[in-house]
């Protein structure tokens, strides 16, 4: 692959999982308590995407890495402190809601409006990255969607593993049913791939590769696009929060004998 | 009134996958809840007669199908293609799915093309008042929300383990063919076939009763200052042998593999349970070693009785969580429970 990729990834912020969240009726749908003060993360199945994207763009030449974010860019900002340390790439802003309780339909078309006015972007290099779920909506829908919009046909959702041949075609293995991957080939670019985690760890920060980054962030979040996103035709009749704190029996100081005998005889009943 | 169309994919071997008679007697309940709701079927496959035959006496006003090599094997372009088709000739209002890795990569691309909607994760359905309303969580397990829509088609992919699945008379069912062209750069992915992850031994089991959780404690220096990976390992394969429980992990310990630290080589990130993990639906549940709050914990939301061992008796993962917490030595039980456990399997699969 003498001309490389032109490696889109779509990835958002979410509220930081180590935080209680409580749903709340907003004006406009479902919301979350305190939404624009939780700390928040990128997108863990973005977030590997993204670090996916980055490593296929240095093993082939010529590759580039953009990041398109959907999220309001008060918090996109906050977020791009500690994500631009970790891979290069250029940051595309589109302004709007990251609520969880958005439609994915909508978010695509949002996303893929930002993608297709990308200056310089080549399509028939183009790889489509994000999660193959957001840890917020966890629909599994955004990227297929994405995909349409953009007329791509080869899609996989689940994958872990990418493997470019020099070709160009590329072998990809998706998670299925049963602890599984499926395996197939691709001709090649376009393609949309969904990750799931892959095998690559979270890259340490890399202050350089910061400094870089930020040089194109600041102008990125100042030419944002709004973008309306939110649910239409939807409705919510509730949102609340699973109440079954179930009631704890702790055996302690008992010898180990006894708590196994309790166990099988669980397990056999 | 709703035009219902329930839609199942075959196997490899032409048989339908357990889901599709889940979701089957969520579609007969739905057709039945809805007044003046009536109810097709659709399936895809490379031949879609012996699933057809499988459903036949569940009353159906016909069964479509998609049938052919290019259908066979479950790929994007063909797959989104065919659905459409089916739901286009069907002139379904609401469609009603299984969430397998097939549908829930194709489908999206169907509502697409249909600019219909689709909800996904589907765990529950109201029918108050002869509106459908259908429950679903948000993020990863840890709200629930009840929701309808008035866009159509409204395609509803359903999870796993909701519905008993349907037990209806198999027949000799009368298939309608619809035809699906595929353009070349349909063609473009080819399906190779499946491999099990590189880990030592296939330890993912959808169907076990019991669900053996691994925490990171098990990598972790034990009370003589040391490391015991290969007998933690050992431990629990021969746990996995004897109960045919289904294996999974925190976050936390799969993720070793990737930062150089010791690991299990039973483990892989398939087997990983909670916020970025699967949240598997099993009978039972027993967790050790791990340690966590809230967002890990969603890893074993869907388990009917659970238990834990840990050190701990403040664990996150317990408190609240679990039924019981043994606050004990997992090497010292576990090691145990092997020897009492004998050599037999004391638990049968499903």
């Amino acid at each position: 692959m003498s001309s490389g990729f032109h490696i889109v990834v779509c990835g958002s912020l979410v509220p930081d999982p180590l935080q209680t969240l409580e749903p709340i009726a907003g004006p406009a749908g479902p919301a979350l308590k305190n939404e624009m003060m939780l700390p928040s993360v990128l997108d863990p199945w973005a977030a590997h995407a993204l670090y996916e994207a980055a490593h296929l763009a240095k093993t082939a030449a010529g590759s580039k890495v953009w990041l398109v974010s959907l999220g309001p860019k008060a918090k996109l900002q906050q977020l791009m402190m500690t994500i631009a340390q970790k891979a290069p790439f250029e940051l595309v802003v589109v302004d709007g809601s990251a609520s969880g309780f958005t439609d994915p339909f909508e978010a695509a078309a949002a996303l893929a409006s930002a993608i297709e006015k990308i200056p310089g972007l080549d399509r028939s290099r183009l790889l489509v990255f994000g999660g193959c779920a957001s840890a917020s909506r966890d629909a599994s829908v955004t990227m297929q969607m994405i995909g349409e919009q953009l007329g791509i046909a080869d899609q996989f959702l689940g994958v872990d593993e990418l493997t470019v041949q020099p070709s160009g075609a590329f072998k990809v293995l998706e998670r299925i049913e049963g602890g599984q991957y499926q395996a197939s080939e691709c001709a090649g670019a376009p393609a949309v791939l969904a990750w799931a985690t892959g095998n690559l760890p979270e890259p340490p920060n890399n202050p350089q590769v910061g400094m870089a980054n930020m040089r194109g962030i600041m102008p990125a979040l100042q030419k944002a696009q709004p973008a309306k996103v939110g649910a239409e035709g939807v409705t919510f009749a509730k949102v609340e929060l699973p109440q079954q704190k179930r009631e704890t029996r702790i055996v302690k100081d008992v010898p180990v004998e006894e708590i196994a005998k309790e166990i099988i005889t669980w397990i056999k009943g | 009134m709703e035009k219902i169309l329930y839609l199942a994919h075959t196997q490899p071997d032409g048989t339908l996958p357990k889901i599709a008679f889940e979701v089957l007697s969520a579609a007969l309940e739905l057709t039945q809840k809805l007044s003046g709701a009536t109810l097709s079927a659709g399936l895809i496959g490379g031949d879609v007669q012996t699933a057809a035959n499988a459903i036949a006496g569940a009353g159906a006003a016909k069964i479509l199908g998609v049938a052919g090599p290019d259908f066979a094997s479950s790929r994007y372009a063909s797959d989104a293609e065919a659905l459409q088709v089916l739901i286009r000739q069907s002139g379904a209002t609401l469609v009603i799915a299984p969430a397998t890795s097939r549908f829930s990569r194709a489908m999206p691309g169907a509502a697409y093309r249909l600019n219909g909607r689709t909800d996904t994760h589907v765990s529950g359905f109201e029918t108050d008042g002869g509106k459908l309303s259908i429950q679903r969580w948000y993020y990863r397990q840890r709200m629930m929300a009840t929701m309808t829509r008035t866009t159509r088609p409204w395609i509803l992919l359903m999870d796993s383990g909701v519905f008993q699945p349907w037990q209806g008379k198999t027949g000799t069912a009368s298939v309608e063919l619809v035809p699906v062209a595929l353009t070349e750069k349909a063609k473009r992915t080819q399906v190779l076939g499946f491999q099990a992850p590189a880990v030592s031994q296939q330890t993912i089991r959808p169907d076990a009763e019991l669900l053996f959780v691994a925490g990171a404690g098990w990598t972790k220096k034990q009370s003589d200052g040391q490391t015991h990976v290969k007998e933690a390992e050992q431990l629990i394969l021969d746990f996995l042998a004897k109960t045919q429980a289904s294996l999974g992990s925190s976050k936390s310990l799969v993720d070793q593999s990737t930062e150089g630290a010791a690991v299990l080589s039973c483990l892989s990130h398939l087997n990983q349970v909670g916020q970025t993990g699967s949240t598997p639906r099993h009978p039972k549940g027993l967790a050790t070693c791990c340690h966590g709050e809230e967002p890990h914990v969603v890893g074993w939301r869907f388990i009917n009785e659970r238990r834990a061992v840990n050190l701990d008796p403040n664990c996150g993962w317990a408190q609240g969580k679990a039924d019981v917490l043994y606050v004990a030595d997992a090497f010292q039980v576990m090691k145990k429970v092997n020897e009492l456990a004998g050599k037999e399997c004391v638990v049968q699969a499903k």
